[in-house]
């Protein structure tokens, strides 16, 4: 049924996949179905005016009186009572929606031209989230530029994430699976690239997927680590590994490389450039690039700087 | 018999007055420096009509880009710079001064008997700020671009390297071009109404404008105060916006909505007050319930100025504080539900002529009705919370000021369009153009309800897989819909050209405008014409050799007026 609330998605919607997600969607069918009785009523009667009343020869229009309080009256009132049982439902939704229950599970989140860190308590910093099915998660949110806004359409859940200043949203996933994350407000070149996967595990096996998550750098070679670090702190955003420049110039083939500089000057592509680069990417911007890239100083350890650049290195 | 009966209540048909305001003087001078109302209006008309033309183009850019989920032609700064300066060039310089500006120019003074506004300079330095308004928009647009939004959120417009000072510059000098039209508007209908015209025998779409005027003057020299502290903050470095400097970025959001909000009102109120007059004149009966409209009206104005807060439930405001604009924003909902109900009992048991306007008002009351109930979705909370800031958003505000304003605009074009040019178009195309239109309509942004719901958010250059359907639908839809607007736009040329000759009063309208020839002359009026009752048409007889109305003294009962009236009393 393409119009009524299921498990399986309809017209309007995906299938909820959060606890508050069922109360959404049942508010919006209730407007829904009301807006669509008035909608009938509305264009009922214009389309059996028409036709009951089309101009003929000869006839002309009756006299009908010019007002009449309690039909007016009637219109005002009954589409005032219904919608206030529209708002009482929308608020308490909305409380259900911006108070998370005490125990939650805290991430936090840092928006930043164009990406997302999820950081776990135990300071593992991911660009997807990770979160548990059927446990309550409250994400602690910032952004380090301008005003973006975290969407998860599958949770219905949307809050902006503004600069210098903290936002709170939360959620519970109900199913296992993987939902989209979008930036739902605008942000510049790469706005509509700002998404990420929500991966919503089995609840035993999240914990086990960050005790793993967390110690990749010392399991594996450093570009190997560097290329993991390269998908999931953000870099793969704006920086290819297949030589296309997209807002940043891509990594294949950069390292050794002479490269022309924004002032005039040039540079030879080497560690300490590339390390300045990630700590102070505006000190020396590239040719034919804007200088928007935020600094990562503060938010890469050494050991994942290395990494990075041995990953950059091996892409020759 | 019907040229002396129309010469009495119409003192220059054409027969006995060769000039018109369009005729009385030539050379490119009598229009730059007109003080007459009429060809300010005509010259509005031209501007506004090249600025949807502009901001139309843009548009369909958009569209075709959006074909497919990757790049097609246009990157992803291009793409921002198009649907930034589509939204700029589509508010600021079509919606808002569409109606008001054109066709309110024109009409106003006509409908209050009068020879022109109270002060006819004010009308001409207000429309030559839109020209400058306008002129630095193009500037922004070669200097770099913009790609802020039309909505200059801070702290990302402070920040980013295109011309955003040009740009609100532009909206700056807009602001004054549109409160001085509204202040000149206010005066005219308080000073100059004719006697016997008291506040409740004015036409209904004078009460829109009025409504309108007291928003522009009132809420748009917030945003001028807005755009200077935004100009400030980014030339001078003040921290007013930025947070880096010790501002708010959220406080840019309840600056600019305090004036954005009551600004939708400005662009809807005119077109409400338009469909008043179509519906009435078109079904031949007298508005039913006129005070509700005309109090509708001015409470929609004044409650639109409390509902900023509904455009920023996500944005981190209190929860205390969303619950309250919540709350206001329904009781906004009521007036306009008033109206629609009021325009539907207008045409019970009426003698409904499906002329080109009606088609056009009957659309928009389809089109309005679809925008005005969506808004109880992002109106409720717990839903608006899902659907802000996607296409469900892009969907309702296109069926309201696309769908409602637009469409009302086309509407009162060509209900008005023989009284401004003096000349009739070809009914069957025009009503084609309109079906057209209003099919291309639904089709591009019906399916922007359902992607949106589905949770693709707004401004993307590129989006995932799964929404390409409805962007195909979306798209195929906006080349109907355009193919619509240039039919229009080529039935009004082609009347300009080969169309027969207008009568006074084609429709039988027996608001004043109708009483003056078609076009009208220089001074509107040579005397004052007698008012009536707006909304009565039982002294409107239709004559063949006219092929028009004319207003004839009232028959019944008996014949004991010696003087015709033009209308009744």
């Amino acid at each position: 049924m393409l119009f009524a609330q299921s498990e399986g998605g309809t017209l309007f919607f995906t299938p909820p996949a959060s606890t508050v997600a069922p109360q959404v969607d049942s508010l919006f069918y209730l407007i829904f179905w009301i807006s669509a009785f008035f909608f009938a009523l509305i264009v009922g009667l214009m389309v059996l005016f028409v036709l009951r009343y089309r101009r003929r020869p000869g006839v002309e229009a009756q006299k009908t009186a010019h007002h009449n309080m309690w039909l007016e009256a009637a219109w005002s009132i009954i589409p005032a009572i219904l919608l206030v049982v529209i708002f009482v439902e929308g608020v308490l939704g909305y409380l259900d929606l911006r108070n998370p229950p005490d125990e939650a599970y805290e991430i936090r989140v840092t928006g930043r031209k164009w990406s997302w860190a999820f950081q776990y308590p135990n300071g593992h910093v991911e660009n997807h989230l990770h979160v548990p099915a059927g446990r309550p998660v409250r994400l602690l949110m910032t952004s380090e530029d301008v005003i973006h806004s975290v969407y998860i359409p599958a949770f219905r859940v949307k809050m902006d994430v503004v600069p210098e200043r903290y936002t709170k949203a939360w959620f519970e996933a109900t199913k296992p699976g993987t939902f989209r994350l979008y930036c739902a407000e605008y942000c510049g070149t790469e706005h509509s690239n700002m998404v990420a996967d929500v991966v919503v595990h089995e609840p035993g096996e999240f914990e086990a997927w960050l005790e793993d998550a967390s110690n990749f750098l010392d399991k594996m070679p450093p570009a190997e680590a560097g290329k993991l670090l390269y998908e999931r702190r953000g870099c793969i955003q704006c920086h290819t590994t297949d030589g296309t420049p997209k807002a940043g110039p891509s990594f294949r083939g950069t390292f050794g490389s002479e490269q022309a500089l924004a002032d005039g000057t040039t540079v030879k592509v080497d560690e300490n450039y590339i390390r300045e680069s990630i700590l102070e990417p505006l000190a020396k911007v590239r040719a034919g690039y804007r200088p928007v890239m935020p600094t990562y100083r503060g938010q890469l350890k050494d050991a994942e700087i290395s990494a990075i650049i041995e990953f950059i290195k091996s892409l020759k | 018999m019907s040229a002396t009966v129309a010469s009495q209540s119409a003192p220059h048909p054409q027969a006995d007055a060769p000039t018109n305001y369009l005729t009385v003087t030539r050379g490119w001078r009598s229009w730059a420096y007109t003080l007459d109302h009429k060809r300010i209006g005509v010259m509005y008309l031209v501007a506004v009509l090249a600025s949807f033309l502009l901001g139309g183009i843009m548009a369909l850019i958009l569209r075709m880009e959006l074909v497919t989920p990757k790049k097609l032609f246009l990157s992803e700064d291009l793409y921002n710079h198009m649907f930034t300066l589509h939204g700029a060039v589509m508010t600021f310089l079509f919606i808002i001064p569409s109606i008001p500006a054109a066709l309110g120019n024109f009409l106003l003074p006509i409908m209050l008997g009068a020879k022109d506004l109270a002060f006819p300079r004010l009308n001409l330095a207000s429309f030559y700020l839109w020209v400058a308004g306008a002129i630095f928009f193009l500037l922004a647009i070669l200097l770099g671009g913009l790609d802020t939004g039309w909505t200059f959120y801070t702290p990302y417009s402070t920040t980013t390297n295109t011309s955003v000072i040009a740009a609100t510059i532009g909206v700056f000098v807009l602001g004054f071009s549109s409160i001085f039209t509204g202040l000149n508007f206010i005066v005219t209908i308080n000073t100059m109404r004719p006697p016997g015209m008291t506040w409740f025998k004015m036409p209904l779409f004078l009460w829109a404008l009025y409504a309108t005027s007291i928003i522009q003057v009132l809420a748009t020299p917030v945003l001028a105060i807005t755009l200077v502290l935004l100009a400030a903050e980014r030339v001078l470095g003040i921290g007013v916006f930025d947070p880096k400097l010790g501002g708010d970025p959220v406080l840019f959001q309840h600056f600019f909505w305090f004036y954005s909000h009551p600004a939708v009102y400005i662009m809807i109120l005119p077109a409400m007050g338009v469909i008043s007059e179509l519906i009435s004149v078109f079904s031949r009966k007298h508005i039913f319930g006129y005070r509700f409209i005309a109090y509708s009206s001015i409470a929609i104005a004044l409650l639109g100025f409390l509902v900023w807060g509904h455009h920023m439930f996500t944005s981190g405001q209190s929860q205390r504080a969303a619950i309250i604009f919540s709350a206001l924003t329904f009781s906004v909902s009521i007036p306009s539900a008033i109206k629609v109900f009021n325009w539907l009992t207008t045409m019970y048991k009426g003698s409904i002529w499906l002329a080109t306007p009606m088609c056009y008002a009957l659309s928009f009351l389809f089109l309005f009705g679809i925008g005005g109930l969506t808004g109880l979705f992002l109106g409720a909370l717990a839903t608006d919370v899902h659907l802000h800031d996607t296409y469900f958003v892009v969907a309702h505000f296109h069926y309201v000021m696309m769908g409602g304003t637009l469409i009302a605009f086309l509407g009162g074009l060509h209900y008005w369009w023989p009284k401004m040019f003096g000349r009739m178009y070809h009914e069957g195309w025009a009503q084609l153009a309109s079906l057209i239109i209003f099919i291309g309509f639904n089709l591009t942004f019906f399916p922007q309800f359902i992607m949106g719901s589905r949770g693709m958010p707004r401004r993307y250059a590129r989006y995932d897989a799964e929404f390409q359907p409805y962007h195909v639908m979306s798209t195929t839809g906006a080349i109907l819909l355009g193919i619509g607007l240039v039919l229009c736009a080529l039935v009004l040329w082609h009347s300009l050209r080969r169309g027969r000759k207008a009568p006074a009063n084609p429709w039988g309208g027996a608001t004043l405008e109708w009483h003056c020839a078609s076009p009208p002359p220089l001074e509107n009026f040579a005397t004052a014409p007698t008012v009536g009752d707006p909304y009565d048409f039982d002294g409107l007889v239709y004559k063949g050799e006219e092929e028009g109305y004319v207003f004839e003294p009232k028959q019944q009962p008996a014949k004991r007026e010696a003087q015709p009236e033009p209308a009744t009393v």
